[in-house]
């Protein structure tokens, strides 16, 4: 089944990735930021503008009118270009804009998918866009489609920290190097990549379910390969998942 | 199996950050590019990320590994499949040579443009002429409806170029903004299909035709075409460029009898578009400084005949530019 919320490129190496695709309300949420920064950035103008006010009132209205033009025209493009695919408003958001191949983004293409805003804000309040983000495959607005490109979620993301997660602490089922041995080899890659992702996402559980979920884990390995007493009835279940754990994924060759 | 993944990420790391550092010093500057040396390693890089993210998918240690693999891979993959022409984006050259080139690849775009203007246009005078209560319609301008033309052109006349005294720089830049706009749209409008454009050309013919209808009529010929000379030459044009440009993009859309996608047609005209787009901007402003500066004042401060004269030296200038630069020489 095709998720609809990504976007799966498969490279000429028969690599496959997928880009996150950006939902309708987030880049809602991501404009009204950037119209906010319009606004402040207005004001600045305006403040910059005042003092030519000594020259008669015609010279700041008129630059003020001509560049506030410019400035509406012009930013989302310009920070798009020189952010890689980002506003201010999609960087605090973590959205990006990107070719829709996956490609290196083009300056015509950030051109024209914000040229093409006065098409989406169309009749009122981005409708037209935001029913293109909705009922689009990729969630694209008229812009993007013209453009080729799409509006991907960029999570912050890091190579996982195993010294962090496991801890360089005493485990007890490492000790039995039999036992060990046979939970290597009874808990499937399945279990094992559910129980590390468990470990992984603990802070995102709420409490309750994160007993439920290690409580769980924990019945399953401890019927997988029964432990003595004395090496693991210390253990709380969350620690015992995190103890099996570090026994899969780690050699303990030493 | 299970994969060693402390071993294997430690193992792996430094060719992460290493690809990761090159990603981020590329992304810091959109003109970077690297040295062939620099791509060869490079190219390593990825293939190696590539392959252990193709190592990670197999393996049960799905998850955050395989994300951030799938990001690194990602942003690289951008880099090295990229074929496109680089080089970039040049604003100057983009006015002065690929706007004139891309107006000759599409002139036939601009043509439908001015066909569609030009039957509007008799559409709004033959209006006009046959139901004269309907220039409220016709002319939505407060201006042009609360006095007949020979009445302006005697206020006017009178006024010498006063009527405009402290606000020619706000005139000059609301005309700007508000015709940019409008030529913006009608670009933009070219991907309902081309339905708006045609909506928006016709109209403004409409508009041209009845305003034109009710000076000649009126007897004021000469101020019309000195009024409308100096900036409408380079306006009107500027407004069917935009047109032009929404034709070529709904053209684009259709796709009648091209075999390939529409997604590969848009992207064969957005270089075009972008060009297109930024010559009429320039022409606008250019529309707007004459119009507020030159094109309201009249007779006795300056003679109709030097008005009409700058307005055809402008669009003989136009049309020059327009069918002659940035051509590629012959051999």
């Amino acid at each position: 089944m095709i998720a609809r919320d990504t976007l799966r490129i498969r490279t000429p190496e028969g690599i496959e990735f997928a880009l996150p695709l950006a939902g309708p309300f987030s880049r809602m949420l991501a404009l009204a930021i950037d119209l906010a920064v319009i606004a402040m950035l207005d004001s600045v103008l305006r403040t910059i503008l005042g003092p030519l006010g000594v020259f008669g009132a015609d010279l700041p209205d008129a630059l003020h009118i001509a560049l506030y033009f410019a400035l509406t025209l012009v930013y989302g493009a310009a920070a798009e270009w020189f952010w890689r695919g980002q506003t201010v408003g999609k960087r605090l958001l973590g959205l990006r804009v990107v070719d829709s191949r996956g490609l290196r983004l083009e300056a015509a293409q950030v051109i024209v998918r914000n040229l093409l805003r006065l098409v989406d804000a169309l009749p009122a309040l981005y409708l037209l866009g935001g029913i293109g983000c909705v009922f689009t495959r990729y969630h694209q607005r008229l812009g993007d489609l013209a453009a080729g490109t799409i509006v991907v979620r960029t999570p912050r993301v890091s190579p996982p920290d195993l010294d962090r997660l496991l801890g360089g602490k005493y485990n007890s089922l490492a000790e039995s190097r039999h036992l060990a041995a046979r939970l290597r080899q009874k808990v499937p890659p399945e279990l094992a990549g559910l129980a590390l992702e468990a470990l992984l996402r603990r802070d995102r559980l709420n409490p309750t379910a994160r007993l439920e979920v290690f409580s769980e884990l924990a019945g399953h390995f401890r019927s997988l390969v029964p432990y003595p007493p004395e090496l693991a009835e210390q253990l709380g279940d969350e620690q015992y998942v995190r103890d099996v754990i570090a026994v899969v994924y780690r050699s303990f060759s030493g | 199996m299970i994969l060693d993944l402390e071993r294997f990420t430690a193992a792996e790391r430094p060719h992460w950050s290493a690809l990761e550092k090159t990603l981020e010093w590329l992304a810091a500057d959109p003109g970077r590019t690297l040295s062939v040396a620099d791509l060869e390693r490079f190219h390593t890089l990825y293939q190696r990320a590539s392959a252990d993210l193709a190592r990670v998918s197999g393996f049960a240690s799905e998850g955050e590994l395989k994300n951030y693999l799938e990001w690194l891979v990602a942003r690289a993959y951008a880099e090295i499949h990229e074929a496109r022409d680089r080089r970039r984006f040049r604003p100057w050259r983009s006015v002065t040579i690929d706007f004139p080139r891309a107006f000759r690849r599409h002139v036939r775009a601009f043509q439908l443009a001015v066909a569609l203007t030009i039957i509007g246009a008799a559409f709004g005078s033959l209006a006009l002429r046959i139901d004269a209560d309907a220039k409220s319609v016709l002319m939505p301008f407060e201006g042009l409806q609360r006095e007949t033309p020979a009445q302006r052109v005697a206020r006017e006349q009178q006024l010498k170029g006063k009527q405009l005294a402290g606000m020619k720089g706000r005139f000059s830049a609301e005309l700007m903004t508000h015709n940019t706009q409008v030529a913006l749209f009608t670009l933009a409008l070219g991907m309902t299909f081309g339905i708006g454009t045609i909506a928006i050309l016709f109209y403004n013919g409409v508009v041209i035709g009845a305003v034109a209808y009710d000076y000649v009529h009126g007897g004021q010929l000469v101020f019309l075409l000195g009024w409308l000379l100096p900036h409408g030459v380079i306006e009107i044009p500027a407004i069917l460029i935009g047109g032009q440009t929404g034709f070529v993009i709904a053209h684009a859309l259709v796709g009648w009898g091209s075999r390939i996608s529409r997604a590969d047609r848009l992207r064969a005209i957005l270089p075009d578009v972008v060009a297109l787009a930024a010559g009429l901007a320039v022409m606008l402003v250019w529309a707007g400084l004459v119009e507020a500066f030159l094109s309201q004042y009249h007779e006795p401060v300056i003679p109709y005949s030097l008005k009409i004269a700058f307005g055809l030296v402008e669009a003989v200038l136009l049309t020059l530019f327009l069918t002659r630069a940035g051509r590629e020489k012959s051999a």
